[in-house]
């Protein structure tokens, strides 16, 4: 029956494979597309949509690149540029970087921690759904003239009723609604899983630095996100209902929007860097062969950019009157996050320094991404100050700092994490010589692009402008950075026929290709549908590097059904198992009526009835108690002595 | 058209600082890209030494090298403290000393930002009513603290002569104040900075610093109602202006013309731009903006004037005239 | 694995859902647009009664009735002009008729309007001809029109960014004009 004493795993239970495989495996075809509940399905698809929003942004960008290599150029007018740009900000944003994160800490995370799925596999089944209506949404308007053109940050008056007539702003409003809805569950997801479903052992100071960071990330998000669905519900009712949330002649205030809207805007930006730095932290033991160094400084740092980074947001309101003393206060945090992300750069740099290199395309995309974000966090600091600030704010200059700290601190790391992770997701390596092809263009591409805009921007070229005189003298540098934009062209097309070439004609991993020393490595690649075969468990940070190969596993997980194991919170001792309800279609019908209600509020108020109705149906259906074997969650016996699970 | 003795036209960027405020932000800067420079060397520095260098001990978690990495981690953390203390230290006092003008007696400017052109007025506290109002050229004195009270009727637009001073924005429903001062002479270029719709990337402005006496002789003439057509095609001209579209939004002062819509054109010729300083203000551009100010620019809110040749050719002259 | 076949052949299908959804001719800006002036054949008579068989007036369109860019731009106008100096800052009137009921003394056809703001009418309403270019006007035509609630709900112009003292045109009740005639020299009551 239940043997919780641990042991190694040598005993071959071939059939335990195919009992588990047949109860945990999705459904197959179409129909197994739309019902799956497997964190990795759902965790691919998000990476793969965020990627297609990606490259639409990209494509959004170099068409602005190319109207902007000369001054008065006809390419775009002035409507269609500010579409253009608007939708760049906005896919970039809330399209792919923070939704790629989330899929790959979704894919990663019950995979470190030793679980067989999230905590709430429906949930996260109707996060992507959501998502992906909402970026549907805003792609289908953006193709028929009613993309919104207001800029990503949607300032009012300009975004508000009487200045954005049409429905532009309002569907970007409500996309902004599916996107919260989907990071917020993925954050409860995350929080859940990270907490209760760890393999035995792994108490919190064993936690991989990726799992951390997805926590501290989860947290940020269920804290920044309802700000900006406040902002943009209040916008949205202003423009449908005539609120006066923002007009001054009846009370209301346009600075209120911006401090709702960066209440969430800064932190965002650390959503999107904090799980970047963990990538980092999780590939360097491969490749510098030593854990990485200062685990509880990294740690502690994480934690405190996520406190920290909540109290930035004035900084990007340096030019509105708010009073001086306030201002300073803001400079002073924006100063000061810099020494966590400064501890975190030290330590890597000391774990590169004290190990042994190995110089694959992994490590290559993280030295570019500390050359890279160091330089933005430079810029950074330097515009935490308001004098400086009021000089260079709204231009180029700017741009070109947000650029670097996101492309060194969220793009570099996840190509990074693409090429380190790609064997284990899909069972192939990536070429080697096209990643580093990859890498140069890029990061050629990168300095190209976005070096020549600090001096631009310090030469007085304001952001959001469709062109510019030719006797502004802007020209030259301009082409410079559109050339530069070409490159980074060429390297998104290198990595593209990478994926190509490795999914039909790359060398085959096996479950460990790097070498490496966290749990996901300790399971083949692309893992079975039940994760591990049994619950490993956990004795220090670097199991497989501690274990010698052979993980010492715990048994007794039902076999007929899908079934988790809880433990406690911060000793990760076993506690409970958990039935989960399997493979379902009802996530599915609940994002679509969620879909309904917002999308016919763009249109007219009944839009809310009309979807409350039809989501109550469907999600009563959703959670219709399902005819259960026994009770989903039983007591482990309390004789299992806690001495024999190792420390 | 009496302007400058030395007329200095200058690109506008705030490398090249002519105002006091600007210049002290520059100096600011000089501090800030040296140390930025310096640190970013030294992380760079240790960062490819740390990929070069060979593993001297066989175990890197061996605990000698594990307090010696933190020693080091620890004195770089203790130093980025430094630096930004003393920056944050540097840029305070920055702060403070550029928040209050000079001590010399201000002149006080309203701006109030429209899409796309910005308004200017003089309030003349001695002759109340008679302020100057004009636009897209904003004419200070050399060495002498600018007072700018600023609001918006529309949309939030921001301030910016980066030769001058940092930027300040306009927010419907809120009255802000920045100040400005010009060491020397010369014609410095700004722009809106803050999106404010279709013609964001067109609504600049130039900042016209004259010494005291030049700058007075401006105010006083700018004060006067607009000079009288001098010929008879200028006087055609005229009645084109009153006749047609053009007084319903534009006013010219001393006659029927009162629009507020659009700038005020009472003193336009003297004007070295038209269209928020998007293009000299030449007869040809004139004429070309006039007929169609939409191909120059698109989505702005003034209307295509279709008016028969002699016609447009005699408001030409009379807008000429109105120096 | 990645199944990209299926999950692009979902966006298309759904984005070509929401073309169905959203409109187009709601979000063109047209800036350089030379609209022409309203066709003079459809003037209106001035009395219900009709010698013979009755003819009912065409109704003409306007080139904006379902662009809310030129809704929005007529109501900019509107204020600039001091349309709501008369007429009433939403339309209830004041020394002028009221524009947001449903009796219109010169018809509610598109042309009329036009032809009511180029012409002028008796007792106070001026000649905008040649003040105002055809595109302006045209403008001018489709908020009022609005201002009795007579577009589509989602082109209406929403609330400005003034004090609300009525109700903002896209909550109003559509009134369908009614044909009503009042003598010149009557003085009309809002």
């Amino acid at each position: 029956m239940t043997t919780a004493t641990p042991r190694v795993e040598t005993i071959l239970e071939p059939e335990l494979d195919v009992e588990l495989d047949r109860v945990w495996r999705s459904r197959p075809g179409f129909i197994g597309w739309l019902t799956t509940t497997d964190h990795k399905s759902i965790a691919k698809r998000y990476v793969a949509t965020a990627f297609i929003f990606f490259l639409l942004a990209g494509l959004e960008a170099a068409t602005m690149r190319a109207q902007l290599s000369r001054p008065e150029n006809g390419i775009l007018g002035p409507d269609t540029y500010n579409q253009f740009f608007t939708m760049h900000g906005t896919t970039m944003m809330f399209l792919f970087a923070v939704p790629v994160m989330i899929g790959v800490g979704l894919y990663l995370v019950p995979l470190m921690v030793g679980a067989r799925n999230v905590a709430f596999p429906r949930a996260n089944a109707m996060g992507y759904w959501v998502y992906l209506i909402g970026g549907v949404l805003i792609y289908g308007g953006f193709f028929v003239n009613s993309g919104p053109d207001a800029g990503w940050f949607a300032y009012v008056p300009l975004s508000g009723p009487a200045f954005s007539p049409g429905k532009r702003v309002d569907i970007w409003a409500q996309m902004i609604t599916f996107t919260e809805i989907a990071a917020l569950i993925a954050a409860v997801v995350q929080i859940t899983t990270i907490f209760k479903m760890r393999a035995p052992g792994m108490s919190l100071n064993r936690v991989p630095i990726m799992v951390w960071t997805t926590l501290v990330v989860a947290f940020m998000i269920m804290f920044a996100m309802p700000a900006v669905a406040t902002a943009s519900l209040f916008l949205a009712m202003d423009r449908l209902i005539s609120t006066h949330f923002f007009n001054p002649a009846e009370g209301g205030d346009a600075l209120l929007w911006q401090h709702l809207f960066w209440f969430f805007g800064h932190p965002e930006v650390y959503i999107m860097f904090l799980p970047g730095t963990g990538i980092i932290s999780s590939l360097l033991p491969a490749f510098t062969r030593r854990p990485v160094f200062g685990y509880p400084a990294l740690v502690l740092s994480v934690i405190a950019t996520g406190f920290i980074a909540f109290g930035l947001w004035v900084h990007h309101m340096f030019a509105t009157p708010l009073p001086q003393l306030g201002q300073s206060f803001f400079t002073a945090a924006s100063a000061l996050v810099a020494i966590p992300n400064g501890i975190q750069i030290f330590c890597w740099i000391a774990t590169i320094w004290s190990g042994r290199p190995i110089f694959r395309t992994p490590l290559l995309f993280t030295i570019g991404s500390i050359i890279i974000f160091v330089i933005g966090g430079m810029t950074g600091i330097m515009i935490a100050s308001v004098p400086f600030d009021s000089q260079v704010h709204d231009t180029y200059f700017i741009v070109a700092h947000f650029h670097y700290v996101i492309l060194g601190g969220v793009v570099f790391p996840l190509f990074a994490g693409f090429y380190y992770w790609w064997p284990k997701v899909t069972g192939r390596l990536l070429s080697e010589t096209a990643g580093k092809w990859n890498f140069w263009l890029m990061f050629i591409g990168v300095n190209t692009t976005f070096f020549p805009m600090h001096q631009l921007g310090m030469e007085g070229m304001p952001r959001r402008v469709y062109t510019y005189l030719e006797g502004t003298g802007w020209g030259d540098l301009n082409l410079v950075a559109s050339i530069g934009a070409v490159i980074i062209f060429s390297s998104v097309v290198v990595f593209l026929a990478n994926v190509a070439w490795s999914l039909r004609r790359g060398r085959v991993a096996g479950a460990n290709p790097w070498g490496a020393e966290s749990l996901e490595w300790a399971t083949s690649s692309p893992p079975q549908s039940y994760n591990f075969r049994n619950t490993p468990v956990v004795a220090g940070r670097a199991p497989v590097w501690e274990s010698g190969g052979e993980l010492p596993v715990m048994t007794g997980l039902a076999r007929d059904r899908q079934q988790v194991l809880l433990t406690t919170v911060l000793d990760a001792e076993p506690d409970s198992r958990h039935d989960h309800p399997g493979h379902t279609i009802w996530p599915f019908v609940v994002a679509v009526t969620i879909g309904i209600f917002f999308i016919v509020l763009i249109f007219t108020p009944w839009g809310m009835p009309i979807g409350t109705v039809l989501g109550f149906i469907a999600y009563a259906r959703y959670v219709w108690p399902k005819k259960r074997h026994d009770p989903s969650v039983i007591e482990l016996p309390r004789s299992v002595p806690p001495a024999e699970v190792p420390r | 058209m009496m302007l400058l003795q030395a007329p200095r036209f200058t690109q506008q960027s705030m490398l090249d600082p002519a105002g006091t405020k600007a210049g002290s932000i520059h100096d600011f800067w000089h501090f800030l890209i040296i140390t930025s420079t310096v640190v970013t060397a030294i992380v760079f520095l240790t960062l490819f030494v740390a990929l070069a260098r060979r593993r001297r001990t066989a175990d890197p978690e061996a605990p000698g090298e594990q307090r010696s990495l933190t020693r080091w981690v620890g004195a770089s953390v203790a130093a980025t403290l430094v630096i930004i203390v003393t920056f944050l230290f540097l840029d305070f006092r920055l702060g403070r000393a550029l928040a209050i003008p000079t001590q010399r007696t201000p002149l006080r400017v309203n701006v109030i930002g429209h899409q796309w052109w910005w308004e200017f007025q003089y309030p003349d506290s001695a002759t109340p009513g008679n302020w100057i109002s004009t636009a897209n050229e904003l004419h200070i004195p050399v060495g002498r603290p600018v007072i700018l009270r600023m609001s918006a009727q529309d949309v939030i637009h921001s301030f910016w002569v980066p030769n001058l001073a940092g930027k300040k924005d306009l927010i419907p429903g809120h009255e802000t104040e920045t100040w400005i001062e010009a060491d020397s002479a010369g014609i410095y270029r700004g722009q809106c900075a803050e999106f404010c719709g279709l013609q964001h990337a067109k609504m600049a402005m130039l900042v016209i610093a004259e010494p005291e006496r030049q700058f007075e002789q401006w105010a006083l003439a700018a004060r006067g109602q607009a000079l009288a057509p001098a010929d008879s095609v200028a006087r055609a001209g005229q009645q084109v202006f009153l006749t047609g579209g053009c007084s319903v939004c534009h006013a010219i002062g001393g006659t029927m013309a009162g629009g507020t819509v659009g700038p005020n054109l009472t003193h336009f010729g003297s004007r070295l731009t038209i269209a928020a300083a998007s293009l000299p203000n030449t007869r040809g551009n004139l004429g070309g903006w006039i007929v169609d100010p939409q191909r120059v620019k698109p989505g702005s809110y003034m209307p295509p004037n279709a008016l028969e040749p002699d016609q447009l050719q005699a408001l030409l002259a009379y807008l000429e005239g109105l120096k | 694995m990645i199944r990209f076949g299926k999950m692009s052949s979902l966006l298309v299908l759904t984005a070509l859902l929401s073309i169905a959804a959203t409109g187009c001719k709601r979000e063109e800006r047209r800036f350089r647009e030379v609209p022409p002036a309203a066709d003079q054949s459809t003037d209106i008579v001035q009395s219900d009664l009709q010698p013979g068989p009755s003819i009912v007036a065409t109704a003409t369109q306007h080139p904006y009735d379902q662009n809310a860019y030129a809704i929005s731009s007529g109501k900019r106008l509107y204020v600039q002009m001091n349309c709501a100096g008369c007429h009433g800052l939403a339309g209830g009137g004041s020394i002028g008729p009221p524009l947001m009921d449903d009796k219109w003394i010169y018809g509610s056809d598109p042309s009329n309007i036009f032809a009511s703001i180029v012409e002028g009418r008796p007792n106070g309403m001026p000649a905008w001809k040649g003040k105002l270019s055809n595109d302006q006007i045209w403008q001018l035509v489709a908020y009022v029109r609005d201002l009795s609630g007579l577009h589509r709900k989602d082109v209406r112009n929403s609330r400005g960014d003034n004090m609300a003292a009525v109700q903002d045109e896209q909550n109003r009740n559509r009134q369908t004009p009614r044909s009503s005639f009042e003598p010149p020299g009557s003085v009309t009551t809002p």
